[in-house]
């Protein structure tokens, strides 16, 4: 079975964003980048399961800038065996990237496809369930543990209180979530060797699909700060202020 | 304009996000019908009706919309939504997991975690985490939303909506419900819970974290953690709190041990009250808490549990 994973380059976990002056979007000029984590989760997943020995190939997908092959590199470290780059500079919405996801998985026909549940800029976390709506298929969305058993896929889930374990029938769609697995670093033969691993680089329009968006981002603005900054004493005067100040705890 | 708003339910009692995305509904403005699909849903319908501004509830009863999979909910969503101008669920795990596909089904796209509702078409959304909010416009001439509820005061329960059936017919052959595992723990879950404790690399190790239970427990609080402690191995992933873990809002956030990386803040910046503890005066935390209390949390800890 050969199992798909879409990854996505995004800013990294630990940079503070900073919004444009002209209130158009957040400043990525000269600010670090890296692969989604949970796209991280995603492609450690796809490798445990060639590991496994249930998966035969992992390939990895992305959509994005030139600059985006450096996190297909990461990928190809971490154990993938090729990948494909849909490049294109355009802001790509989910539903795009889900029809641009769909036109792969027509080409791959890959068991499964797993995606990070969101991505850390726009956090729309939409792609995985819209890909699997387009390619007609069961979706495992936030998934905490991922199980193929003969031509079905065990997938438990983090809901809202808990767990539900839900089977689909492949192929399907998988999203992690924290859960699933804790991604390993990629060691340096491996990131040597990932240099030679093929990337196909494609285009949206040769996939035939158009980068439009039906959402206008009108602007980006940063939220109300903080007031912070109030010391207290002691434990009794904390417990003091809780209660009669802030009155949040009886 | 006429809106339909998907109920939310668990083992046959309706949600009180529901209350929430109607008001939400609201300040769009116009028709609100209410749908509940399910299995044995009667009661969940009933109640349903009782919210205000519902004008009609919509029950989609039978066994295979069961445990409320995505598959055939969205199925039967998107054979609704030609009567509506917007469609709107509750940003929760089973919100997230559904409407995105309708959406698709749609050939629309989907607004999630609106935060508000600045006209019909335009509504505000955080992105990064909370750090930057957007207003987006929409063009489809259907608005596909999910609502953060804590944003949405909750409509009263003293109305009282017709009920109708929805005879729809709607299989499923892509998903199977196998089973759940409801936490039976008393204490409240992270997302939801109106107070959190969380525990940083301050904590030392794993086995300190016992500190903050006696804490959780007399203020009915859920326990959660920062990336750096989790990072460490003290707790699992699942109790971390930030932009790569869980985001909550609750009344009252208590950070134990915890610096105040970026990455935190993000995920707890919007409670109401923020409480610090941490032997650093310099950390950052202190900058974002209403109260901050510079001292040794092996000393804090239990004189705090012992005063509650």
């Amino acid at each position: 079975m050969k199992v798909l994973v879409a990854v996505k380059r995004v800013i990294d976990y630990n940079v503070k964003i900073r919004v444009k002056p002209d209130h158009s979007d957040v400043d990525l000029t000269n600010v670090k980048m890296a692969m989604n984590p949970f796209c991280e989760i995603a492609v450690e997943e796809a490798v445990r399961l060639k590991e496994k020995g249930v998966a035969s190939e992992v390939v990895a997908v992305t959509i994005g800038p030139k600059a985006a092959q450096e996190q297909l590199r990461t990928a190809l470290a971490l154990g993938a065996d090729r990948a494909i780059h849909i490049e294109t500079d355009d802001k790509v919405e989910s539903l795009t990237a889900a029809k641009l996801l769909k036109r792969v998985v027509d080409d791959e026909q890959p068991g499964l496809t797993i995606l990070g549940k969101q991505s850390i800029d726009t956090d729309n976390n939409q792609t995985g369930q819209m890909l699997a709506a387009l390619a007609g298929m069961g979706q495992g969305t936030f998934a905490s543990e991922v199980q193929v058993e003969g031509d079905e896929v065990r997938v438990t889930r983090e809901i809202d209180g808990g767990l539900q374990t839900v089977s689909l029938k492949l192929p399907a769609v998988i999203t992690t979530d924290l859960r699933l697995n804790e991604p390993r670093y990629a060691k340096l033969p491996d990131i040597m060797k990932a240099k030679k691993k093929p990337i196909d680089v494609q285009t949206p329009d040769a996939l035939g699909v158009a980068v439009t968006s039906s959402l206008n981002v009108l602007k980006v603005e940063s939220p109300a700060e903080r007031q912070g900054g109030t010391k207290v004493a002691s434990v009794d005067e904390l417990v003091d202020k809780l209660k009669n100040e802030a009155k949040v705890i009886a | 304009m006429s809106i339909l708003v998907i109920a939310e339910h668990h083992n046959g009692q309706l949600a009180g996000s529901t209350a929430h995305v109607v008001a939400a509904a609201q300040a769009i403005g116009g028709d609100i019908d209410l749908l509940v699909a399910g299995e044995d849903v009667a009661g969940v319908a009933e109640a349903a009706a009782g919210l205000v501004g519902v004008s009609k509830v919509r029950v989609a009863d039978a066994g295979v919309y069961a445990h409320q999979l995505a598959e055939p909910v969205s199925d039967l969503i998107a054979g609704l939504a030609g009567e509506y101008s917007h469609v709107l669920a509750a940003a929760s795990t089973q919100g997230k997991n559904v409407m995105p596909r309708v959406a698709a089904l749609k050939d629309v796209a989907a607004i999630s975690e609106v935060l508000a509702v600045e006209s019909p078409d335009t509504f505000l959304r955080p992105i990064y985490a909370g750090n930057a909010i957007a207003t987006v416009q929409s063009s489809d001439a259907l608005k596909v939303l999910t609502v953060r509820t804590t944003a949405f005061d909750a409509v009263e329960a003293t109305g009282s909506a017709t009920i109708e059936a929805v005879t729809a017919e709607v299989d499923n052959s892509l998903s199977r419900f196998i089973g759940e595992e409801l936490a039976s723990s008393d204490r409240p879950e992270l997302g939801s819970a109106r107070v959190v404790i969380s525990g940083g690399r301050g904590m030392g190790n794993g086995d300190n974290f016992k500190l903050l239970e006696g804490i959780a427990d007399k203020l009915g609080a859920a326990i959660g953690a920062s990336r750096a402690a989790v990072d460490a191995g003290f707790v699992p992933n699942d109790m971390q709190v930030g932009q790569t873990g869980k985001i909550v809002a609750p009344e009252l956030y208590i950070a134990v041990g915890i610096s105040g990386a970026i990455q935190h803040l993000a995920g707890m910046k919007d409670a109401k009250v923020i409480v610090a503890i941490n032997k650093d005066e310099e950390a950052p935390i202190f900058q974002v808490a209403d109260y901050g209390l510079v001292g040794d949390l092996f000393e804090v800890l239990p004189e705090l549990e012992s005063k509650l």
